[in-house]
């Protein structure tokens, strides 16, 4: 396929195709969550459920300081990681153009150097991955999957904005492709918490708020 | 080279005695030549090869065929600006046919095209703007009661070389874009044995195409060209790599509107749908009308134009990153089915659940007591 | 009723799994944090003892029978079975090397309630045959005796026949109407009989009626511990039914940990339905009389004391504030140990593991948690208010040589109640 006419496909019917991919897979996955239903809790609540699952969803964005004293890096590395993401996605300008946002945006010189930390933040996740003996035991192929499809956006988007190894028509089809790649395995890896943790936060901290207990 | 000296031997009259016949002196020529060779980026000393290839050179059969196209790259060429470069060109060359310049019409044409390609049989240069169609056996452009199709096979099988000017002969352009009523195809779609050069762009610039015609007719081959056919001199860079606006774009600053504020102090038009990133061309350095200005400096986000597949890229006015095709009806349509197969997905799991938490006998003491 | 099986404890584990269960899982981005919040990890450095870990097993049966993914992971061959190696595998992370502490679930970034997800999966492991012995020695005796430590009727009539020739205070059994119900663990009948004194001193000066069931004395629950919800129903059934045959207003909860969890949380729902009368760990209704004036105390608590917060009570019950309150009346030198209240650590020997005989080498590592914090204070004494801590506790710093004393915080009050023939 020549050049453009990948370009155009990745543009048009793949991002569809991958687009579709990713509502389905969420869909099923949060039906496949919620069918299994929750028995209602008879106890007598001391406090209430609703403000504690909804303070939760918020409170646990910050870390508990006992276990950030012992994993400062991790837990720092992750901020600047989903930070970064964040960044990325929804501050650059042809991004905000794609998601049809309303936002000021920012200029690229600060998206580029954020890349460029988001890729290292990565890479030191992956290097904690690989060798913390706790990370070590728990991780699965999976984690190392998601990873990977994490970083090809990153990887690609920079590269095709400065001109490395291809043209870049050519790296711009393949940085829409890496992400129509991370569309289509999302609903599929743990990526999913990008949405399933807020009924993780929701469910516990309703049963914190519940009990009256901090959470 | 000498080949085609001896080839054009028939026309007495060398191009530097038909330059002088109207006034143009041997600075004016020079100058011309170093323009061709700058344009080119040909080496140092390349432009007095030039001078002396073409000055020597005897006028060159040249056909041009015109298929399913619409006038505007042969518009494009005969434009002149200063020192009538493109004039130089026809002067140049033995423009032995061309529908839309040639004096004679009817049969006169067609005899005039037969004797010009048999007289210079495996010599000539052939030069095709529009594209082909290839359905139902190619009815849908004739000329003479000739398909489009047929004339090109004949005419190429003689040419020395061929050069697919415009977008149209490059690469299908519009009379391609779906749906492609009539299966038009471009020129290297059915030339395959011969050297083609592409000068794509709706319409090429004048220069590029005179220079890259110049190259032949100097060096007897075409020049460097990239993996689409193009000549690397002139769609070597994308528009954005050469924009005036390129500092915009990098600062994020960008025109919402054409009529925005950003608008009006020349901001980036990215999000115009600015298709400079992806096209490759020479407007941003060449630019048009004589070097007065190309589309992006008079306000207009570049169409990408001499791009292949450029009308079905979607949306002229929709930023390169805003994917094509019915965005909200796919999510619509994808919603719907994970709805359908989600509720079946949950009906499962229920009843599976159900059916663990229903089979679930009440356990007593007795039942904790290991087998041992 | 039917022989302890492999299908038995994946069914029973099926059984547990619910949209919080299945939202955990979808979340769990494999960060490791849990980890650091466990005190068997941290201790031990073994990361098998990372929370997530623990229920491995139950991930693996909710992916192969709750998700579509899982079941097509299933056709292929590309996920692990959970078969009798997995059980026998997981059988001492699940019981021995988790406390029910709670914490790991406190840390979880995604929000994941990994110790509520532990004793879920104990309910498939103790059907499936795999739980520790003690406690199905313990569980049993609970059911059939009464108690988990064997104490029957006869044995509390002694206590409080004791606690009327020393103090002259009487207590009377099964008395109707009374407004308190007050329940006991077995510990603080055969240990810890101060308790029962501390109780009968404080409720005479609040001039508060109170009695005790014959048939509902005990409090502590170890279906709960155990994992065997119909176990835990019928032990609990025996509160409720006593409780709503005396018509009292309130049953209160003893020092420990688990019995709170398994009254005040867990019971309506083992039973079905919301109770008739209240449930209050005694520490809410010292706290209560303090602010209503019914109970005053005199002198101060002069040593260095610190308080260890049970995790049942506080992480997971929500009394953080109240024995500050009370301590703060009564101790003119009370320091918070580091991670004092919701994030305290466990004293190692919760959920069941003080009780399982073959967890003590991992319970005695994690407790030099404890040991450290303790270390750092240079207390005199220990305050808390659960039986079962202060056993663990009593037990650790024996072990490492530690002379601080451990004392309960209703006692202490009780001892420091201003000495008067009060009666409201």
């Amino acid at each position: 396929m020549e050049v453009n006419e990948l370009l155009i496909w990745a543009r048009g019917p793949a991002f569809n195709m991958a687009l579709a991919i990713f509502v389905f897979g969420m869909l099923l996955r949060l039906f496949e969550i919620i069918s299994l239903g929750r028995k209602s809790d008879l106890s007598a609540a001391r406090d209430s459920g609703l403000s504690g699952g909804l303070r939760t969803i918020f409170s646990r964005s910050l870390p508990r300081k006992t276990v950030f004293a012992r994993e400062p890096l991790r837990i720092l590395n992750g901020y600047i990681l989903h930070i970064g993401l964040f960044v990325v996605i929804f501050f650059y300008r042809p991004h905000i153009e794609l998601l049809g946002l309303d936002l000021a945006g920012l200029s690229s010189s600060v998206i580029d150097a954020v890349t460029v930390i988001t890729i290292l933040s990565l890479f030191a996740a992956l290097l904690m991955r690989l060798y913390s003996p706790v990370l070590q035991h728990i991780s699965t192929v999976g984690d190392y999957l998601a990873w990977l499809i994490t970083l090809l956006p990153l990887i690609t988007g920079y590269m095709a904005y400065h001109h490395l190894m291809l043209d870049y028509t050519q790296m711009l089809a393949y940085h829409i492709l890496s992400v129509e790649l991370l569309l289509v395995l999302a609903p599929f890896t743990k990526l999913t918490h990008m949405f399933s943790f807020v009924l993780a936060r929701w469910y516990q901290g309703y049963l914190a708020g519940r009990r009256g207990v901090e959470s | 080279m000498s080949q085609l000296k001896r080839n054009n031997s028939q026309i007495s009259e060398t191009f530097v005695d038909h330059l002088e016949q109207h006034g143009v002196s041997r600075r004016g020529f020079l100058k011309f030549c170093s323009s061709m060779a700058a344009a080119l980026a040909l080496p140092t000393g390349s432009a007095d090869v030039m001078a002396e290839a073409l000055s020597a050179a005897k006028r060159p059969t040249v056909i041009w065929l015109s298929f399913q196209e619409c006038t505007g790259c042969t518009e494009s060429i005969t434009r002149s600006h200063t020192p009538t470069i493109e004039n130089l060109i026809f002067d140049f060359i033995s423009l032995d046919y061309h529908h839309t310049l040639q004096v004679a019409a009817g049969h006169q044409a067609e005899e005039a095209r037969d004797m010009a390609m048999k007289d210079a049989y495996g010599k000539y240069l052939l030069i095709v703007d529009g594209s082909i169609p290839t359905k139902d056996g190619g009815v849908y452009s004739t000329i003479a009661g000739r398909t489009n199709l047929s004339m090109l096979e004949e005419a190429a099988a003689g040419a020395a070389a061929v050069i697919s000017v415009g977008t149209c002969a490059a690469y299908g352009g519009l009379p391609m874009a779906k749906p492609n009523p009539t299966g038009a195809v471009a020129v290297t779609d059915i030339v395959k044995d011969k050297p083609v050069m592409n000068i794509p762009g709706c319409p090429p610039i004048g220069l590029v195409m005179t220079s890259a015609i110049a190259h032949f007719l100097t060096f007897a081959r075409l020049p460097d060209m990239d993996e689409l056919g193009r000549p690397k001199a002139f769609y070597g860079d994308s528009i954005h790599d050469r924009c005036y606006r390129r500092t915009f774009y990098d600062q994020g600053l960008f025109a919402k509107a054409f009529d925005d504020e950003g608008a009006r102090k020349g901001w980036c038009l990215y999000e115009l749908g600015c298709k400079g990133p992806t096209t490759h061309n020479a407007c941003a350095t060449m630019k048009w009308n004589e070097g007065t200005s190309f589309p992006i400096e008079s306000g207009h986000p570049c169409l990408g134009c001499s791009e292949p597949n450029f009308w079905d890229a979607g949306s002229f006015y929709e930023a390169l990153s805003v994917p094509q095709g019915r965005v909200g009806e796919t999510v619509l349509k994808a919603a719907a089915v994970g709805v359908g197969v989600g509720v079946a997905a949950a009906a499962l799991n229920r009843s599976n659940k159900s059916a663990a938490v229903e089979g679930r006998e009440t356990m007593t003491v007795e039942d904790l007591k290991k087998e041992s | 009723m039917s022989k302890p099986s492999i299908k038995k404890g994946i069914d029973f584990i099926k059984a547990q799994i619910d949209a919080p269960v299945a939202s955990f899982f979808s979340s769990c981005v494999h960060c490791g944090l849990c980890a650091e919040a466990c005190l068997f990890y941290t201790e031990s450095g073994d990361p098998k003892y990372t929370p997530i870990n623990k229920v491995e097993p139950m991930r693996r049966i909710w992916e192969q029978e709750y998700t579509m993914l899982g079941k097509l992971k299933s056709a292929l061959g590309l996920t692990k079975p959970v078969d009798e190696e997995t059980f026998k595998k997981w059988e001492t992370m699940v019981y021995d090397g988790c406390s029910l502490c709670g914490r790991c679930s406190v840390v979880c970034p995604v929000g994941n309630d990994i110790s509520g997800m532990v004793r879920k999966i104990r309910e498939g492991f103790a059907a499936a045959g795999y739980a520790p012995p003690d406690l199905i020695g313990a569980t049993q005796r609970a059911v059939e005796i009464g108690s988990p430590m064997g104490v029957k009727l006869p044995a509390v009539k002694a206590q409080l026949r004791h606690l009327e020739e020393d103090t002259g205070l009487k207590v009377t059994l099964d008395e109707k109407g009374a407004e308190y119900m007050v329940l006991l663990s077995s510990m603080e009948i055969m240990n810890f009989p101060e308790y029962l004194e501390a109780i009968a001193r404080i409720m005479k000066q609040a001039g508060k009626t109170w009695t005790i069931a014959s048939t509902a004395f005990e409090a502590t629950n170890s279906g709960i511990q155990i994992g065997v919800s119909d176990l835990a129903k019928v032990i609990v059934s025996r509160i409720v039914d006593a409780a709503e045959e005396l018509g009292v207003k309130t049953v209160i909860s003893p020092e420990c940990g688990h019995a709170y969890t398994a009254v005040r949380w867990e019971g309506p729902n083992l039973i079905g339905r919301p109770y008739k009368f209240e449930v209050k760990h005694i520490l809410e209704v010292l706290d209560e009389f303090t602010k209503a004036g019914l109970i005053r105390t005199e002198g101060m608590e002069e040593s260095r004391l610190t308080y260890h917060d049970p995790c049942q009570i506080a992480r997971k019950g929500g009394i953080v504030e109240e024995p500050r309150r009370l301590l703060n009346q009564i101790a003119s030198n009370f320091v918070e140990m580091s991670d004092a209240g919701a994030m305290n650590w466990c004293c190692s020997g919760g959920g069941g593991v003080s009780a399982n005989e073959r967890a003590e080498e991992i319970k005695l590592t994690a407790f030099n948690r404890k040991k450290s914090q303790l270390d750092a204070l240079k207390v005199d004494t220990l305050v808390t208010a659960c039986a079962n801590c202060r056993l663990t506790l009593e037990e650790g710093l024996e072990h490492n040589g530690m002379d601080i004393p451990v004392v309960g915080l209703t006692e202490m009050v009780a001892e420091h109640l201003v000495e008067e023939e009060s009666v409201s």
